[in-house]
């Protein structure tokens, strides 16, 4: 760190989270390969890293890096925000390197140990064996420590300091992320109760507060690198507020059409979560509306002739990651999410590739794709950059990953459908029925173009974490 | 600014964004407090006296479980203790359950609460689905109580070489390395025997619960061989 432009502790702080967050990914895709490596080739890794453990580590690495990058984003847009240096930020870097052990542990005991008996013992010590949230039981302790430090963090910074449009929310929000983890932390030998709070964390995570996360993101994304004015863009954070709460807070309803929960659910899940793309339209048609409103203004006002128009976009790269999240979040979450979010087509896809399909393109368009952008505002802000260009590595990294993801989830569409047609509609999900699709010729070709995209998708994370590390010395750049 | 008004006041948009968002938590609690009591577990009593309750209580392994279409619903439903012919469950039918039909609800519970507890342990999730949540890596567990690969004419029995449902499935659960039906197969995850009895009392409680017709058809399929 010998050329560091930081001044700031709390952006100190949200390099290091920012750090972490992109080797945590770069693990989640390596998972993610081996996991599609044992669809082509069973055999791999069998009894050694088993599907189950590859898998595990694929989709607790996303939730991880996702959250680390959410903690870095806010500490580092909150000095910018207040005008104030991060209140209690010692305690913040404190937990940050008890957050890095915790993760480091639980990591080596998937690997290591991976499964134990069935005790209280295992759900504390190994594993809690719910998708999403295996975590054992005194890591979760740990998680809601280092939230609550987190949390005390934003709140202490946005009471004193200026509290921004973008402040509160992010208040309110993250308040609300880490109090909803709560509903993970017990046992029942009811799994349709387990099932119906586990939902609590994921669905209102997912699907609720971060969204709205994301919202703010952007917002202090179109204020930083576009100069878009802030009192439009806050006044757009607050419709999102509105619709994202008022639509996913109870589209948590297509999660309960099949759990044991009673039918009500279907209207209600139905409704609801056929509002949940709105929002996302929404916040496409905003970026880019703000975009084109300030750099119409810009034109206007340097009276530039067509050929030498200067952009007002300050991070190129960042920016780009900043649209494609719009259109990502539209497409993934939006788009392939109302493919099978009604109950009467749910009915035949529910626990298929159509869901991993969706999965895939929706946490990379939603969230990804934002959290890169952020990588790179604090890059750019680290290596005290004025304008941050595009870099032949930054534009093969976005093409290859995008690509690769989009490749993946068409392949996984293409798989589901199989799934839906025969293992559900034709055969009726018994085991003989379920081995039936997997065998069919256009399912295997699907997992074999699936880990071809997954490649390509990887190729492309390491030119990102190539261009992201010889920023600092690349002379393209206006400093 | 000139053209002040309502609609680009950021004061009344947040507003809104807090009375819908409050409106909609309140409304999900509001639910939640029904939901929970419709999806509570029910007891032998229950069970005894003809309550369907939609999660019923662990002495469901001592009864017959079917999967049959309710002439009300237009959909199937777990039929328990046999059918009154419109779908809806008698409770009088039994079934053994590892050679016994009388397994009280404490000794039923911990059964239960020891698969619970396994399925967990062992991450089935991360490959199958349970309820049709988890991982698409293998078979959907919803029903696997039902499904016919398991019954008097399935292959499983025949494989594991056992005389009943219940201990094909244990048998399997303990070596599933051994009774492999496809190149992609379970791995040996250290399944006690006590703990296989546990899953399989866990799949057969879960195969009782009431899931508004999800999967559809389940194990009817007769015709509809090789997907042709």
């Amino acid at each position: 760190m010998a050329n560091n432009h930081l001044t700031s502790e709390s952006k100190q702080l949200a390099t290091w989270y920012l750090t972490f967050a992109a080797i945590l990914f770069g693990a989640q895709l390596l998972f993610g390969l081996i996991a599609a490596i044992q669809y082509v080739m069973p055999g791999f890794l069998y009894g050694i890293l088993d599907f189950s453990i590859a898998r595990i580590l694929h989709i607790n690495a996303l939730v991880v890096w996702m959250v680390f990058a959410m903690f870095g984003s806010v500490y580092w847009l909150l000095p910018d925000e207040t005008g104030i240096e991060t209140i209690g930020i010692k305690a913040g870097k404190l937990v940050y390197w008890i957050f890095v052990a915790a993760i480091v542990v639980v990591v080596l005991v998937f690997l290591l140990i991976q499964v134990g008996p069935a005790s209280d013992t295992t759900i504390w010590f190994i594993t809690e064996g719910r998708e999403y949230i295996e975590a054992p039981r005194w890591a979760d302790f740990g998680i809601v420590v280092v939230a609550l430090t987190f949390v005390g963090n934003l709140f202490l910074t946005g009471m004193k300091g200026k509290q921004t449009g973008i402040v509160t929310v992010l208040m309110a929000d993250m308040i609300a992320f880490a109090g909803l983890y709560l509903a993970g932390m017990f046992f029942t030998d009811n799994i349709s109760v387990d099932q119906y709070w586990w939902w609590w964390v994921i669905h209102l995570w997912v699907e609720a507060t971060w969204e709205v996360f994301v919202g703010a993101i952007a917002a202090y994304g179109l204020i930083t690198m576009i100069g878009a004015h802030r009192k439009v863009v806050e006044m757009w954070l607050w419709i999102e507020v509105a619709m994202l709460f008022g639509s996913g807070i109870l589209g948590m309803g297509h999660h309960y059409f099949w759990i044991g929960t009673p039918e009500y659910w279907w209207e209600i899940g139905a409704l609801f979560s056929a509002l949940e793309p709105l929002p996302l339209v929404a916040m496409f048609v905003h970026v880019l509306y703000d975009w084109g409103k300030t750099q119409g203004a810009e034109m206007n006002s340097e009276h530039t002739d067509e050929g030498h128009v200067k952009s007002v976009i300050k991070n190129k790269p960042a920016f780009t990651w900043f649209v494609l999240n719009a259109f990502g979040n539209f497409l993934g979450a939006g788009v392939w999410g109302f493919f099978h979010t009604l109950p009467q087509i749910n009915l035949y896809t529910h626990g298929t590739q159509f869901t991993s399909a969706h999965g895939h393109l929706a946490f990379f368009g939603a969230y990804a794709t934002i959290l890169v952008g952020m990588m790179y505002l604090a890059v750019q802000g680290k290596n005290g950059i004025k304008v941050m260009k595009n870099t032949k590595a930054s534009i093969w990294a976005v093409s290859m990953i995008t690509g690769g993801v989009m490749g993946m989830t068409v392949a996984l569409t293409i798989a589901g459908y199989v799934q839906v047609i025969v293992s559900r509609a034709q055969m009726g999900a018994t085991w003989a029925a379920y081995f039936d699709g997997q065998g069919g010729a256009w399912f295997t070709q699907a997992m074999d173009w699936r880990l071809i995209m997954g490649v390509i998708t990887f190729l492309g994370f390491v030119l990102l974490a190539k261009d992201l590390l010889t920023t600092g010395k690349n002379p393209v750049h206006e400093r | 600014m000139a053209n002040k008004s309502v609609w680009n006041d950021n004061r009344f948009w947040r507003r809104s964004a807090t009375w819908v968002t409050g409106f909609a938590s309140i409304l999900l609690i509001w639910l939640t407090f029904d939901t929970s009591a419709q999806i509570s577990m029910g007891t032998n009593e229950d069970l005894q006296n003809g309550v369907t309750k939609r999660v019923p209580g662990p002495t469901v392994i001592n009864y017959k479980i079917t999967y049959e279409m309710s002439a009300k619903r237009g959909h199937e439903v777990p039929v328990i203790g046999g059918n009154d012919g419109k779908g809806n469950s008698l409770f009088q039918e039994k079934e053994k359950f590892f050679g016994r039909d009388d397994w009280s609800e404490k000794e039923a519970r911990e059964m239960l609460h020891l698969g619970k507890l396994g399925s967990q342990a062992k991450n089935c999730m991360d490959c199958h689905t349970l309820l049709g949540n988890g991982a698409y890596y293998a078979p959907d567990l919803t029903k696997a109580w039902l499904d016919p690969a398991w019954g008097p004419n399935g292959t499983m029995q025949a494989i594991t070489n056992k005389p009943t449902k219940e201990e094909a499935m244990a048998e399997f659960l303990q070596h599933p390395e051994l009774y492999a039906t496809h190149a992609r197969m379970m791995p040996n995850l250290g399944i006690t025997k006590e703990e296989a009895i546990g899953l399989v009392a866990f799949l057969k409680h879960m195969s009782s619960i009431d899931t508004n017709g999800f999967p559809r058809n389940f194990g009817k399929m007769k015709g509809a061989i090789n997907g042709k």
